[in-house]
């Protein structure tokens, strides 16, 4: 499909009615989660080829093609903000958080300590000389390379000695030499990243998290955090000793399906609520509230680090992927942020966590413009921070079953999602026909 | 009566001495005496008193003290040495009789399993296999092994309809006829068990679980995770941190009763059930991981499947399948598991090298610890994954969760604590305290402990939800009792009532009762012990 330049976006927008909003046209580049969900939104309906629409659950190579050059009318939204490599590209990531670590830094030591969820990072080629000296302070470390460009523990390696990444580097110049001839590229950039050798595990197994989080704005910066996510775990038993089973180090779905032993219905997955009481029968209440509050920094701090960068758009927002990995001293690490979390499903309780978690995305969006915006919970989702931290009301329905938190945060807790929207849908229901 | 307490407290005083000459504890106390002994500033005449003190101080005599209490708990009460060993086992005769069949059946089931799959009851492993079994110890999980054509040895369905069977030849009605011949008629006990054990009665089960009473904070329910009453777990964190610090383990189990912090469970159940993990109980631990290596044994693959079958299968619990093989596969090898069945109604099950059947001195216990495993036994094991991760801790623990209460719950006996007893506890609760329901789902063709059963075998484990079967067994631990499996089971069913009342048929209940995972257990219990 070829765009021509300057393209409007989602003009007939105001002509067409269903019931009581317009109808919505959208589009969406997915098949799989996202477009059962589109498809069944009551009022919503697909564009085809070259048609205009006014929502479009795009992937980031058409944004990249195509943002500068279409003009979207007031009401049209796009699911990804035009740089969000900002934030969801490893190397650029560490950049911003380490320049936000340095600010800090300046105002108070405590704040700044709060930016050390994430592990020493080295971008290579470019920083490979101050990682080569790092690298012989810390002998015996376990480094963990990871191309900034592949995704789902593709080109991943670890190493101890650096004769094995001299090895890669000059495989890799000699490769991309090649290559160049044709395409003149760049050598391939790498991220190279102290290995976190003290996961927690369970039952022997390694995991990492995986937690959603919305932004619908970053100027003023509007986050929301869903309660629900997962716990991933590597099917084999955890042990360095093995540093080339890639199976064992890696938590990825995408790598944990080729195991010879993966079973895609049991999906090696716990939910953040199973997580939560397995490691509060552990360590008990106060403790396990500490790891989540360490979470809500990871989010708050991470956001803010790109909040200045992003160019922020009202037409855009964005569904981030948080991946984070918990030691045995029940620290979090933040390994990356996913600008496009994987929407397939591995089994049915995957599908209905997904179908959830875009629903109430769109209901957060709300191009039917049914909230008030000033909700503060939207089915799974929690506002966390609206240019400055959300406090949960004491007292308040949406406490029920939750800690009172001083944030208004309830990952992995208790949460009746279905109850929660009809509760809010009705009340909005009843304010409207107060009003008219 | 005075006068046969005392001659109860002689013979088991006697009794934990006996037990006691001979152990390691006893020749770590010697050691320790003699270190006493050996200071320049010991005089004849204080010998005495000093090594006393010292062993105060140095902290002997607090384990001591733990484990004569651990004795204590463990040996059969009325223990008495003129009484025949058999009846000591089990003093009714149709009972030792109906538990000999029993485990006639069970066994002739395994045996022609045997026959059938043309495997042997055991196989020395080659030296490469042990290698590789060796070298996936930690990840026995990844493997695969093809189980198609094993089947669990028995289910507790099997076991019901066994217990519901039993009866007592000497016993009749007051109608005059034998009672098996009407039942319906002449039982005043409307339920599937039919022998005249005695039950104690809701007074006496009130005054033996009193901490339930709703005056008292409990964890269960003051301390809720997502609601806690900062005060009350304040409260119990601080008691929890003082008794572990006392390192008493009599003080432990009372805490358990009304519930232990979820950060203090795992130390506080340890304590109080005085288990220790020395460096001698990693070495026996490593020995029989050698005899695992060693040889393969059918139980192995029947546990191989039971752990599929079950923990597996669980979306929750699939996390702790390697851990249950390193826990399960040992636990058949050891032989000190023997020693429960002094005070079981069972016996180990005896197999003969080939050839000599039925040739007393060619027979073997088979296998080793004489525990064949039934369908969800691994489910006894697997909340303990949640408390330790550790597995020879583990290890430790589930053995003496074992050989403590669980195996009360799969042989059939007239124990107070015994399987038979707890159903006509569940079954005689319910009818006394609402004999409307009961007759009810008796009309519609379901006893009530057809539904109960799997429940109470397995202790509740995989049936509720993990943070509220800890909460169950903090009390099975703080009050030595398994009776409040039945209490809850009843209460379950008091709660469920109004729907209950409604339905038809017996597969309605069934599906009523399918899921109790959103049940808490603790007001549950209030319930059924004091009504309000
Ligand atoms: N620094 C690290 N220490 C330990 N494990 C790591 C580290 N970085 C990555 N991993 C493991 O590798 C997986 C993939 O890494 P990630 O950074 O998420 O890259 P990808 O984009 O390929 O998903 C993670 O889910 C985690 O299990
Ligand atoms: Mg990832």
């Amino acid at each position: 499909c070829t765009m021509s330049k300057n393209l409007r976006i989602g003009r007939s927008y105001q002509k067409k009615l269903a019931g009581d909003h317009r109808i919505i046209r959208f589009r969406c580049a997915l098949n799989n989660t996202i477009g059962d969900v589109l498809k069944q939104r009551p009022g919503w309906v697909e564009s085809k080829e070259g048609e205009d629409w006014d929502f479009y659950w795009c992937d980031i190579g058409w944004l990249r093609e195509n943002f500068d050059h279409i003009y979207m009318e007031e009401h049209v939204r796009i699911c990804h903000f035009r740089n969000h490599f900002e934030l969801t590209r490893k190397n650029l990531m560490v950049k911003n958080l380490k320049r936000l670590k340095k600010q800090l830094e300046r105002e108070s030591k405590s704040e700044s300590a709060k930016c050390d969820f994430f592990p020493m990072t080295y971008e290579l080629p470019s920083e490979y000389h101050i990682f080569v000296e790092e690298f012989k302070k810390n002998p015996g470390t376990v480094w963990i390379m990871k191309p900034i460009a592949k995704s789902q523990g593709k080109g991943i390696f670890l190493f101890r000695r650096l004769k094995d990444i001299i090895d890669w580097k000059k495989e890799g110049y000699r490769a991309n030499n090649e290559e160049r001839k044709e395409e003149t590229k760049d050598v391939e950039t790498y991220i190279v990243q102290r290995y976190l050798g003290n996961p927690y595990l369970i039952g022997g197994k390694k995991f990492d998290l995986r937690i959603y989080v919305l932004v619908t704005s970053y100027v003023p910066l509007k986050a929301w955090l869903y309660r629900d996510g997962f716990a991933r775990f590597s099917n084999a038993r955890f042990t360095l000793d093995s540093i080339d089973d890639s199976y064992v180090h890696l938590t990825n779905v995408a790598v944990q399906k080729t195991a010879p032993d993966y079973d895609p219905e049991k999906g090696c997955k716990w939910s953040l609520q199973q997580l939560r009481h397995y490691l509060t029968a552990k360590h008990g209440y106060e403790t396990v509230a500490n790891v989540y509050q360490q979470m809500n920094e990871i989010f708050i701090k991470s956001l803010q680090s790109v909040q200045k960068i992003i160019i922020n758009d009202k037409h855009c927002f964005e569904l981030y992927g948080y991946d984070i990995l918990l030691d045995s001293n029940l620290k979090l690490w933040l390994l990356e942020v996913n600008a496009s979390p994987s929407l397939t499903a591995s089994n049915q309780e995957d599908y209905d966590l997904k179908v959830g978690l875009l629903e109430d995305t769109l209901n957060i969006i709300d191009m039917e413009g049914s909230l008030t915006g000033n909700e503060k919970r939207v089915g799974n989702f929690d506002l966390m921070w609206n240019d400055g931290p959300v406090y949960a009301e004491d007292g308040s329905t949406d406490a029920l079953g939750g800690p009172s938190y001083a944030t208004n945060t309830y990952l992995g807790c208790h949460n009746d999602r279905k109850r929660q929207l009809n509760q809010l849908f009705r009340s909005l229901q009843n304010k409207k026909t107060a009003a008219g | 009566m005075a006068s046969n307490n005392v001659s109860e407290v002689a013979a088991l005083i006697t009794e934990i001495i006996c037990n006691l000459n001979g152990s390691t504890l006893q020749a770590q106390l010697k050691r320790a005496a003699q270190k006493e002994v050996e200071k320049p500033t010991v005089t004849s005449a204080t010998l005495k008193s000093d090594i006393i003190s010292s062993l105060k101080t140095s902290g002997w005599e607090k384990i001591l003290r733990n484990e004569i209490y651990k004795q204590i708990n463990c040996i059969p009460k009325c223990f008495d040495s003129s009484i025949p060993f058999e009846c000591q086992k089990e003093p009714l005769m149709y009972m030792r009789k109906a538990q000999a069949n029993w485990e006639k059946r069970i066994l002739k089931s395994m045996n022609s399993m045997c026959t059938e799959l043309s495997i042997p009851l055991a196989r020395k492993r080659p030296a490469d296999e042990q290698r590789d079994l060796l070298h996936k110890w930690n990840e026995m999980g990844t493997d695969e092994p093809d189980l198609s054509h094993f089947r669990p040895v028995y289910a507790p369905k099997d076991f019901l309809e066994v217990i519901s069977s039993v009866r007592n030849p000497n016993y009749r009605s007051l109608y005059g006829h034998e009672s098996e011949e009407y039942p319906e008629v002449c039982s005043e006990h409307w339920g599937l068990i039919q022998v005249p054990l005695e039950v104690p009665k809701l007074t006496e089960l009130q005054a033996k679980f009193s901490e339930f009473c709703s005056s008292l904070p409990q964890g269960g329910i003051d301390d809720s995770v997502d609601a806690p009453t900062e005060s009350f777990q304040n409260e119990r964190n601080r008691i929890a941190r003082r008794v572990l610090d006392e390192k008493r383990g009599v003080l432990a189990q009372h805490f358990c009763r009304r519930g232990c912090p979820s950060g203090n469970r795992a130390e506080m159940w340890q304590l109080a059930l005085g288990v220790t993990v020395d460096h001698l109980a990693i070495l026996k631990y490593d020995q029989l991981k050698g005899y695992v290596l060693q040889h393969d044994l059918l139980v192995d693959s029947l546990i191989y499947k039971d752990v599929k079958l079950t923990s597996v299968n669980d979306d929750y619990y699939f996390v702790f399948e390697d851990y249950l093989y390193q826990v399960l596969l040992v636990f058949s090898r050891d032989t000190t598991v023997l020693d429960h069945f002094v005070h079981s109604s069972a016996s180990p099950p005896k197999s003969y090298i080939r050839g000599k059947l039925g040739l007393e001195e060619f027979s073997v216990i088979y296998p080793p610890n004489g525990v064949i495993p039934f369908h969800g036994f691994s489910m006894y094991a697997t909340p303990l994954c949640y408390l330790y991760s550790e597995p020879i801790r583990l290890y430790y623990m589930f053995r003496e969760m074992y050989t403590r209460y669980f195996h009360r719950l799969h042989s059939i006996s007239s124990h107070p604590q015994g399987i038979i007893s707890l159903c006509l506890l569940f079954e005689s609760t319910l009818q006394s305290t609402h004999p409307r329901l009961f007759r009810h789902l008796q009309e519609i063709g379901c006893q009530p402990l057809k539904i109960a059963f799997k429940w109470l075998v397995r202790a509740f484990s995989g049936y509720l939800a993990t943070e509220q079967l800890l909460l169950l067994w903090d009390r099975i631990i703080g009050y030595g009792s398994l009776l409040i499996l039945p209490l809850l089971a009843v209460a379950i069913f008091l709660f469920r009532q109004s729907n209950l009342l409604l339905i038809t048929s017996a597969s309605g209940v069934e599906g009523s009762l399918a899921d109790i995972t959103t049940l808490h257990v603790v007001p549950l219990l209030q319930l059924i012990l004091f009504p309000t």
